[in-house]
């Protein structure tokens, strides 16, 4: 598999790290237990296009949000996740 | 030595008689020429006995000339190198090739274990199933090994392989497999447009069956057009060939598996060359050209020697003029079976007869042989009668029921052609059946791969041009190469008229996977049993489970069993194909990852002035660790740890403690991120400070710990363990950029750019002096505990200077640009001899953490909670952090949670050891009363006796309880005392003072 960095180009899948469905959002502080237990323990795993957090960690260590279909491994967007690279959500 | 090569044709082929070559087979001498591969060379020596099969012992020749053979499997070469189950038909010869027949003994000739024949009815399908079921103690002791000793392929070495593999890269726009003359003809069109080409071919040379059948391409002979295309691909400087290559695998995302064999044509790889090679290929576009496999027609006595495939036929008398028969019978359902006939005459040898189940012949082939003194019989063979020394009579049932008898030495076979369709299919396609060809094509391809001629079930040489040609052009054009490739080499197409024949019904076993030894009654068993669905019936009789993947077995074994199912094939389906097409050695997989480079080893600042010092190390994940720096006269590490330890507690010691992951934090959000990741907070933390921290996972367990300093308003220095480091780093960057990125911070990695020492003792202070700018305040007062600023040392060189203890003695940590970390050991070596400075090494600063109580790994071990290890008033209430609700559930705030206390054996000679459990006392070890299990231990020289910590139910309001010790792993019993674990100055006066 290969997936195309956004700041360093197209990479093997050897200097990647897969941490699995990106779609959940950390509850705010506030937010109550059974909303962490959520954010914590219930993860899509489906069979089809995931939205998951890849982790360029043999190269630029910028996570990346991949787009995939797990069932061909064809991967359809790659999108740095918000706080990647220099720039400051919001500066 | 070798004689004269009886079978041998004075003239033809592609061999170099000016090149001969001696090479031996089961000890026995022959000569073979430059361009033979062993089984051609075994053909013109007229051996026909090459190995015995698997199950029956049965003698076996040479079925085909290439990569799908199933019978000539070979010992290659002898000693460390010696490689079972190599293929003759691929194996190049080379001057002084040793070879051994497999899977007999004593000798070839002569195998006690053909006696397997008259057992055979208990070796039918799924006979390990239904033979070794009981007693279940009997398969490892006695069944097992008896089968593999009787039934079984090749010997491996024994011993480690002394030779070195390698793996690269590639990278091009069209990938081409396969250089018959659909890839040629893929290559020129792809390179004439500009592309990058790779063309890989697992023959030593380009050409596929051209180099067997010949023909006509754009009026030239094949061989001339061959040398013309070969010469105009060389010049293109973006085509890259490489023969010896297979493409194997399929993968995802355009990569490519190669094999190439790169010096396997040689007795051994000369001195510093690699002897095969793994590439991984990166390819916009794929041409599969990888042609077509002939498949032998089912009948009894097939496995004779002598019986061979049709084209493999041609191959041996034409590209190496080598004669496996001299009076040949073809038996083929098809017209291109009759190529063999021309080939075989053409050469001067006579065809006995040919056999063809088809209704009608051409009148030019009737012609042919009348004009050649040879009969056409309409029928089927039934039966061969030979045996080691090939093929005497061939028996045949003719149309119409009458029978007839050939008297011939060799028969050639050809039931048609099955496309090569495993590379277009290891992305779980399934090929569809062809009626017309009567064979399985590729029914789409993974992504950006197509296949052309023969590989598509388009078996004519104008076909395989005009399809590679266009193959080639599109895959280019695809590429966004658009240089004028020209017009397509044009060729004439040869008849194929088939008439499909898996299974002539005859007396005697008729073998499908001849490597296997499966037979046609066994797949006829297998679906009298049930075992009807292909991947049932592949695993049940093992049809095309061999190393050859049934190349030339599974359409014929499908075939059978839709006939016996009432199925079409079609309807019967294809099993799953999946890489590698050819057997791989592991050692390619593995490449240079072996012995001492089987991972990256990473070296601390200071290693090879410990390696100077004679230090042990230790391997704590890549890294090399000084474990104790053992003297002269000393008997054990046990002295030698106790030594170093004594001279800490009593003078100074320095430790190389660089393995700790190292982050720098800057941003003006520094403080408020760590304040999210660590439980306890840092924004409050003054500059010139620094401070413990413990992180959780999200899920409320201890993550990780280390010191975090604050170096200026908007930077920390933040450690972790050496093990996590890598980790860490990653939570940290998806703390940062996934779950806040609102805050503006950024971290760096700074592990390898610092060199950090521990120093230690109550004369650490005096060795800094030494070391540190005058002008720097050490003092207490200047320098007090947890103090953390940057100072000039000597010389003028900026360090980072930590007062944090591990030891809980008066210490500092210092960190230098990792380029000065040799130089500090050796310096602090020569200032420190003065106050008699010991070097010590992991296991002394390990005795002095769990003197001090600290915790580390084993009681980090993703199961405890900050309470579990006293550190729970640490927690925050005022600040959201990773774990804090998930910290809160029930059960990681029971009361019964085992939490860390020390022990120490009421013995005081005993010594402990970690992993035994914690049981009440007076009680007998059950898993009902087990309350937890001893984490760390060692010899305390403070406590002149073994302590340790452990994790017990209810810990801390037990202390001074003696319990019980149970270690059945070591069959060790005694008693502990639960006690306070901090052993070593528990009020922390040392580290202060
Ligand atoms: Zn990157």
């Amino acid at each position: 598999m290969r997936i195309v960095c956004p700041f360093c180009g197209e990479r093997e899948l050897g200097e990647f790290t897969y941490l699995g469905d990106a779609k959940p959002v950390r509850p705010a502080a506030d937010a109550g237990e059974d909303a962490v237990y959520d954010y914590v323990y219930l993860r899509d795993n489906i069979a089809g296009m995931m939205s998951e957090n890849w982790y360029h960690g043999g190269g630029c260590r910028a996570w990346l949000k991949v787009t995939r279909n797990t069932l061909t491994h064809e991967i359809s967007a790659v999108e740095p996740a918000a706080g990647a690279g220099a720039a400051k959500v919001g500066a | 030595m070798a004689g004269v090569q009886t079978n041998r044709l004075d003239s033809g082929g592609l061999i170099d008689r000016s090149a001969p070559l001696n090479f031996r087979f089961d000890g026995k001498s022959f000569s073979g020429f430059q361009g033979d591969t062993l089984a051609s060379a075994l053909v013109a020596n007229g051996v026909k006995l090459v190995g015995r099969s698997f199950k029956y012992h049965r003698p076996r020749g040479i079925l085909t000339a290439g990569s799908e053979e199933p019978n000539a499997l070979v010992e290659l070469r002898t000693g460390a190198r010696r490689e079972p189950n190599t293929k003759a038909t691929t194996a190049e010869l080379y001057e002084g090739l040793e070879a051994a027949s497999q899977n007999r003994w004593p000798s070839l000739r002569h195998d006690v274990m053909s006696v397997n024949q008259l057992f055979a009815p208990i070796f039918v399908a799924g006979f390990y199933y239904k033979t070794f079921m009981w007693p279940a103690k009997f398969w490892e002791a006695i069944y097992e090994p008896a089968i593999r000793r009787a039934a079984g392929l090749g010997r491996a070495a024994g011993v480690a392989d002394p030779d070195h593999y390698d793996k690269a890269w590639a990278h091009c726009d069209v990938l081409i497999a396969g250089s018959g003359p659909a890839g040629l003809a893929a290559a020129l069109a792809a390179g004439r447009s500009g592309a990058r080409v790779i063309l890989c071919e697992e023959d030593f040379t380009l050409g596929g069956r051209l180099l067997s059948d010949g023909g006509m391409i754009d009026g030239l002979p094949a061989a001339e057009w061959l040398v013309r295309t070969q010469a105009e691909l060389a010049a293109m400087p973006d085509v890259r060939i490489m023969t010896r290559t297979t493409l194997f695998g399929v993968y995802d995302g355009g990569t490519y598996g190669a094999l190439e064999r790169v010096n396997d044509h040689l007795p051994s790889a000369p001195e510093h060359q690699v002897r095969q090679r793994l590439w991984r290929v990166v390819a916009k576009r794929c041409v599969v050209a990888a042609g077509a496999l002939e498949r032998p027609i089912v009948f009894a006595g097939n496995d004779t020697p002598g019986v061979m495939m049709a084209s493999a036929m041609r191959t041996y008398v034409g590209r190496y003029a080598a004669v496996p028969a001299k009076r040949v019978a073809l038996f083929t359902n098809n017209e291109d079976g009759w190529r063999t006939v021309e080939t075989t005459l053409a050469a001067g040898l006579q065809i006995a007869a040919v056999i063809d189940a088809r209704p009608d012949v051409s009148p030019a082939h009737r012609s042919l042989a009348s004009k050649n003194g040879f009969t056409v019989l309409h029928g089927s063979v039934s039966g061969v009668d030979g045996g080691k020394d090939g093929v005497r009579k061939i028996a045949v049932s003719l149309t119409g029921g009458a029978r007839a008898e050939v008297e011939a030495d060799g028969l050639a076979v050809s039931g048609g052609w099955n496309p090569a369709v495993g590379l277009t299919s290891y992305h779980r396609g399934r090929p569809k059946w062809r009626d017309d060809i009567a064979a399985f094509v590729p029914d789409g391809a993974p992504p950006g791969m197509v296949a052309a001629g023969a590989a598509n079930g388009d078996f004519g040489l104008g076909a395989c041009l005009s399809q590679g040609f266009a193959a080639g052009a599109a895959a280019a054009h695809d590429t966004g190469h658009g240089g004028e490739a020209g017009t397509a080499p044009v060729a004439d197409d040869e008849a194929f008229a088939l008439t499909p024949l898996w299974h002539v019904a005859g007396k005697g076993k008729a073998f499908v996977d001849y490597q296997h030894d499966v037979t046609a009654s066994d797949i006829e068993l297998a679906q009298r049993e049930g075992f009807e669905s292909v991947e049932h019936l592949k695993r049940y009789t093992t049809l095309g489970m061999a190393t050859d993947q049934g190349k030339t077995s599974n359409v014929a074994g499908l075939a059978i069993m839709a006939a016996v199912s009432g199925r079409s094939i079609p309807e019967t389906g294809t099993t799953i194909y999946r890489p590698p097409y050819v057997p791989v050695a592991i050692g390619a997989f593995a490449g240079h990852h072996r012995d001492e480079t089987f991972h990256a080893t990473r070296l601390t600042p200071s290693h090879h002035w410990a390696a100077e010092q004679g230090a042990v190390f230790v391997d704590t994940g890549l890294w090399k660790r000084a474990q104790w720096y053992p003297r002269a006269g000393e008997k054990d590490w046990l002295e030698s740890v106790t030594r170093e330890v004594t001279a800490v507690r009593g003078g100074v010691g320095f430790c190389d403690v660089s393995t700790l992951g190292k982050i720098d934090v800057h941003g003006p959000d520094a403080g408020a991120f760590l304040d999210r990741v660590y439980i306890n907070t840092f924004s409050n933390l003054a500059v010139g400070k620094a401070r413990y921290g413990l992180m959780l996972r999200e899920d409320g367990i201890v993550y990780d710990d280390g010191t975090t300093s604050r170096l200026a308003e908007d930077h920390y220095f933040l450690t972790t363990t050496t093990a996590k480091a890598g980790l860490v780093m990653q939570h940290l960057e998806f703390c940062r950029q996934v779950l806040f990125p609102e805050l503006d911070v950024q971290l760096t990695s700074v592990s390898d750019q610092w060199a950090q020492f521990s120093i230690a003792g109550p004369k650490t202070r005096d060795l800094l002096k030494e070391i540190v700018d005058p002008a720097e305040d050490l003092s207490n007062e200047g320098f007090p505990f947890m103090a953390a600023r940057e100072v000039a040392l000597r010389g003028g060189i900026r360090a980072r200077l930590f007062r944090i203890s591990f030891s809980g003695e008066m210490a500092f940590e210092i960190s230098v640009p990792a380029r000065y970390g040799e130089a500090m050991a050796r310096n602090l070596m020569l200032a420190g001899k003065q106050f008699g400075v010991t070097p010590y090494g992991t296991e002394a600063l390990g005795v002095m953490r769990v003197e001090k109580g600290h915790i580390a790994g084993p009681e980090l071990s993703g199961t405890t909670t900050a309470a579990d290890l006293g550190l729970g008033k640490m927690m925050s209430t005022k600040k959201d952090f990773i774990g804090r609700v998930m910290a809160g559930r029930e059960a990681l705030v029971a009361p019964d949670r085992q939490v860390v206390v020390g022990i120490r054996p009421t013995d005081r000679a005993r010594r402990l050891r970690s992993g035994a459990h914690i049981i009440p006392k007076g009680q007998t070890p059950g898993p009902g009363n087990d309350q937890g299990y001893v984490t760390s231990v060692c010899f305390s020289p403070t406590s002149d006796q073994w302590i340790g910590l452990a994790l017990v139910e209810h810990g801390r309001e037990r202390i001074g309880e003696i319990v019980h010790a149970h270690d059945p792993i070591r069959g060790e019993d005694y008693d502990v005392e639960l006690c306070n674990p901090v052993f070593y100055d528990p009020d922390g006066g040392r580290q202060r003072g």
